[in-house]
């Protein structure tokens, strides 16, 4: 478990859509990664989760390329993403669809619209056809209904759902979910967990799942990282996870509040604060 | 009587480690004062080259520009119409009020005219403009970098410069000199409605008195000022978006940004043109 790479299912490198090696990254001066390792394979759920603030997003804008390591390699598709120019960082992005934790829906166009957007963006398609094309992915998602809705008319599961809807309607070859499950109600969670499962077994598509939600995401990952402390601190299989014996592990997986990651931010003594006594 | 003379001459020669340590600060404060001022207008003067770089593929979706003439002129109308009459009003009052004293109501007309066309017009229309058109743009373009729709448009590999702030940025270009007109020509009416209408000038003299005294060269003058305010301003309104602080107090601050910055460089550039054009 120790070793992200060493696993029951065939790792060959080839088969890695998104290779993260060895990469290093800092904020003004405070370290997010030190040495994150993460391989994701072609047609896996891969999931990655960790407490809050370990730069789980972080890791998605890397991919993506909209931020680029201090140190170390972040290859998609076999091309390495800091040698990317401008026009490749793009295409790439093409290949590649991305749930985002609000939806980020563009507020003044109707849910039609908003799926329609990167097809109209990216190709010359005739109307009647990006129709039926937004009509299918919206059909996926069950809400070809409400296509004519605006985005403040959405619940958040819904937004979430025309959110995917666009992800998808490109026909991606990797879909990125960042924090899918914020905020949802048990039912949303459900289908938004049914989604994600179905897109992977019948579109074949690759995925990758930031989330803190443990229980939710033992259910479809293939392959799960658990990030603490800017690097790779377990990985292994949902059952192997769970399983594992390591502290940091068993803290996270049963949601302690005491043990390697702590509760408290590092402060003064809280007697002598209290009594107003100098640190 | 010691402590009474310690404190005249303390009051009379400061210590000078107090003041050292007052001056450092100081110095120190102000040279990071003009140094962020300096990355934030190099900030600014590239991201003017990027926008105006991506100004010309956007000129090929003619119905985004459209729409956000609309956004910024259409929307922007009745409150120049409105603003533009009262002035207008005002300048025949006052205009009629003091050329009466020199008994010279006939050049009441040149008088508004020149007002109007020179700097009236295109200064008020401006400062309504950064008020009205350029908050708006500074909020809905902040509003999306909040809600990361900036950013999602960026990894459906879609530019935000070309679709989001390159057509806003032409359509308040557009939309200013247009708004001009009609602040002017509302004006005019106005101004002529109080001083034909209610002070007695006569009709006649008030708009040939206007059509031989006012040359071209003064409406240049105000079509390149509108330009100028236009291009400025909608810069500033685009650029304070794109950047803002992703937070609702950040795009609060941004769109008070705006506003103060417009309402400044609009004087000081209508100075600096006005001076070229005499």
């Amino acid at each position: 478990m120790a070793d992200p790479h060493s696993t029951s299912q065939p790792s060959p490198e080839a088969d890695a859509v998104i290779d993260v090696r060895d990469v290093h990254y800092a904020i003004d001066g405070r370290p997010i990664f030190a040495g994150l390792d993460i391989r994701v394979r072609r047609g896996l759920i891969t999931a990655v989760m960790g407490p809050s603030g370990t730069g789980k997003t972080t890791l998605l804008r890397l991919i993506t390329g909209q931020i680029y390591a201090n140190r170390g390699h972040v290859s998609v598709f076999g091309r390495e993403v800091g040698d990317m120019g401008r026009a490749e960082i793009y295409a790439t992005r093409k290949r590649m669809g991305m749930l985002f934790q609000n939806g980020a829906l563009l507020t003044d166009v109707d849910v039609f619209d908003n799926v329609a957007f990167p097809v109209r963006e990216h190709t010359n398609l005739p109307e009647p056809l990006i129709r039926t094309l937004v009509l299918t992915k919206l059909e996926a998602v069950g809400l070809r209904g409400a296509a004519h809705l605006m985005p403040a008319e959405l619940s958040g599961g819904m937004a979430r759902r025309v959110a995917l809807a666009r992800a998808i309607v490109m026909d991606p070859e990797v879909l990125i979910y960042d924090e899918p499950f914020v905020g949802l109600d048990p039912i949303s969670l459900g289908v938004i967990l049914r989604l994600i499962k179905q897109m992977n077994e019948a579109l074949g598509i690759t995925s990758v799942v930031v989330s803190h939600d443990v229980h939710e995401i033992a259910t479809i990952a293939d392959y799960s990282y658990l990030l603490s402390e800017g690097k790779v601190v377990a990985a292994g299989s949902p059952a192997e996870l769970a399983a594992s014996d390591s502290a940091t592990v068993r803290q996270f997986m049963t949601g302690g509040a005491e043990g390697p990651v702590p509760f408290h931010y590092p402060a003064a003594d809280y007697a002598s604060e209290l009594l107003g006594e100098p640190a | 009587m010691t402590e009474s003379a310690g404190t005249i001459v303390s009051e009379g020669k400061p210590p000078p480690r107090k003041v050292e340590a007052q001056a450092v600060p100081s110095r120190k404060a102000s040279r990071e004062g003009l140094l962020e001022g300096v990355r934030k207008a190099g900030v600014t003067a590239i991201f003017f080259a990027q926008l105006l770089a991506a100004c010309v593929p956007a000129l090929s979706r003619p119905r985004l520009i459209i729409a956000q003439i609309y956004n910024a002129g259409a929307r922007s109308l009745i409150i120049i119409m409105l603003s533009g009459l009262f002035t207008g009003m005002v300048l025949g009052l006052q205009g009629y009020d003091l050329l009466h004293r020199f008994g010279s109501e006939a050049a009441l007309g040149t008088a508004v005219a020149l007002s109007l066309l020179k700097e009236l017009g295109p200064v008020l229309t401006a400062l309504l403009f950064a008020g009205r058109a350029g908050t708006a743009l500074t909020s809905e373009i902040g509003l999306m970098r909040a809600t990361d729709q900036l950013t999602a448009m960026e990894v459906m590999a879609v530019d935000p410069l070309r679709y989001v702030a390159a057509p806003r940025f032409l359509g308040g270009l557009i939309a200013m000199p247009l708004l001009t007109a009609i602040f002017i020509v509302i004006g005019l009416f106005g101004a002529q409605l109080v001083g034909v209408q209610m002070m007695g000038v006569d009709r006649g003299i008030f708009w040939s008195q206007m059509q031989s005294a006012v040359a071209l060269k003064d409406v240049t003058e105000g079509i390149v000022k509108s330009l100028v305010f236009g291009a400025v301003l909608s810069l500033i309104a685009v650029n304070e978006g794109y950047h803002t602080e992703p937070t609702a107090e950040g795009v609060g601050r941004a769109t008070t940004r705006t506003v103060v910055a417009s309402s400044v460089l609009t004087l000081l550039l209508d100075y600096v043109l006005t001076a070229v054009f005499l």
